[in-house]
């Protein structure tokens, strides 16, 4: 899906060569990303965090451009600010997503970026909107993306179940990174995890030497 | 002098404007802004519309006024859709109503196309209520002469909600709103209703009845009344009263109407 455009970066640009994910279950999400930032074979940062927060209970997961999608991001989070004061109430996540993708898509020409956005509202409960890059946006029950995700399409395949639980979830996402990391030389370093239900945020890190899978 | 140029019906009701009025970038010296008071007055002088928010959804009615015997019957319709589940009604003039319609429409549709959900009720009638402010600080702009009774339903908190907009730009949330001549005699009969509990087929009765009862068959010209409502039964789409109950509705008021009246006749008789 977004493993090739690593070979279309400009010269000399941070890229987030990565494995992002993210899973719904009921009552929430659960999101997560590797920390490895490289500049060509430099890792620029290696505890970077690509799961930004848009609002209290709505995050995005970044790949792609370091610069694109920390700009779309800050943007999404300024417009869901003053959306949430005008309709006095938490934005939902399919507004947050809208938003990202407007910018993703009427700016496709300029940006590099495909982003995963998910989170919890007492609408629809946990949801998951992945925007590749040109600017689609697909609801669905779980989403990987960046480089490293092509390693392990057949992995999540075959270990989702739909119905997980919260913990179920945590662990699925977990090991499928950590065996992204495993083969991918973009992503590397820690996983964050971020877990987001009714009752708020839970932010969590697994060090680089206790992954699931790895060597 | 100024009395000169202010038509008769004005200048006999109302003090004198006094170069102040002339507008509406003006403030008078005792803190008026008369151009928009008397966009007001245009509002005042034209067919009554009211609007209930019941438990079970929003009815808006209006008195459509008949100017012409060749007009056709159901044309000009004076209730009109914003977006699925939005509709208002509006009182006075009729080309700025337009104006003010196809803004709500638009602003449906943009955030919509922005956020990706449908536009909330009180979101939608203060981008209305902003719309309608802002002609009221321009001097190369003139008030909007209509006030508008806008009904709303969001299907993401599932609440519906009623709110009025006037020529001034202030927008407010209603149990219970009326704008135009009858506009008095239908908040006093709206507050002796229980709007805690009415329903919306009950509240349809009652708009016809007002709106027949505070109809003066020998002064004003003859009129339609037009119903359209948002609740349940129309699956929170806003709609046009079904005929068959709009005119059940209409016969069962007229027919209270006269049992009220035939009773006070009684009533003079054993005198």
């Amino acid at each position: 899906m977004s493993g090739a455009f690593e070979s279309g970066a400009r010269k000399g640009e941070v890229a987030t060569g990565t494995t992002i994910m993210a899973v719904a279950f009921e009552g929430g999400v659960v999101l997560g990303a590797d920390s490895r930032v490289s500049t060509g074979t430099y890792i620029a940062n290696r505890v970077s965090d690509k799961v930004a927060a848009l609002h209290d209970s709505i995050y995005m997961c970044r790949s792609g451009s370091a610069a694109d999608t920390q700009a779309i991001s800050d943007y999404v989070r300024y417009f869901l600010a003053s959306h949430a004061t005008e309709i006095n109430r938490p934005p939902t996540v399919k507004t947050a997503a809208t938003l990202a993708r407007k910018l993703c898509y009427e700016n496709k020409d300029a940006l590099m970026a495909g982003v995963i956005v998910g989170g919890y509202d007492p609408i629809e409960g946990g949801s998951v909107y992945v925007i590749p890059l040109g600017g689609t946006l697909m609801k669905m029950p779980f989403a990987i993306g960046g480089s490293g995700s092509t390693y392990i399409y057949g992995a999540v395949d075959a270990n989702y179940k739909p119905n997980m639980t919260k913990e179920e979830c945590q662990e699925f996402v977990k090991k499928s990174i950590a065996h992204a990391m495993a083969r991918d030389g973009s992503s590397g370093g820690i996983i964050r995890l971020v877990t987001v239900d009714a009752t708020g945020t839970t932010r969590d890190y697994i060090p680089g030497d206790q992954l699931p899978y790895g060597p | 002098p100024i009395l000169e140029f202010l038509p008769t019906s004005i200048s006999t009701t109302m003090s004198s404007g006094a170069g102040y009025d002339l507008s509406p970038t003006t403030f008078s010296p005792d803190g008026r802004l008369f151009q928009v008071e008397y966009a007001h007055k245009a509002v005042e002088n034209s067919g009554t519309a009211i609007g209930i928010r019941c438990v079970d959804g929003c009815v808006l009615g209006v008195e459509k006024v008949l100017l012409s015997p060749l007009l056709k019957a159901g044309s000009n319709k004076q209730l009109h859709t914003l977006g699925p589940h939005h509709g208002m009604a509006f009182s006075g003039w009729a080309p700025d109503a337009r104006q003010l319609i196809d803004r709500g429409r638009s602003e449906v549709q943009s955030y919509e196309e922005t956020y990706g959900s449908e536009i909330p009720a009180e979101v939608l009638a203060e981008r209305m209520a902003q719309y309608v402010h802002y002609f009221t600080l321009h001097g190369a702009l003139r008030p909007f002469g209509v006030g508008a009774i806008v009904a709303g339903y969001d299907p993401e908190t599932k609440k519906h909600a009623l709110h009025m907009i006037e020529p001034n730009g202030v927008q407010y949330r209603y149990f219970g709103a009326a704008l135009g001549k009858g506009r008095m005699g239908a908040k006093t009969e709206i507050e002796k209703l229980n709007l805690s509990t009415i329903t919306c087929r009950e509240a349809l009765k009652e708009i016809a009845k007002i709106i027949h009862t505070l109809h003066d068959e020998g002064k004003d010209k003859p009129f339609e009344l037009e119903l359209s409502w948002l609740c349940e039964e129309s699956s929170w789409k806003h709609q046009h009263v079904p005929s068959a109950l709009a005119n059940e509705v209409e016969a069962a008021a007229k027919k209270e109407i006269e049992d009220a009246e035939m009773e006070d006749d009684d009533e003079e008789d054993d005198e």
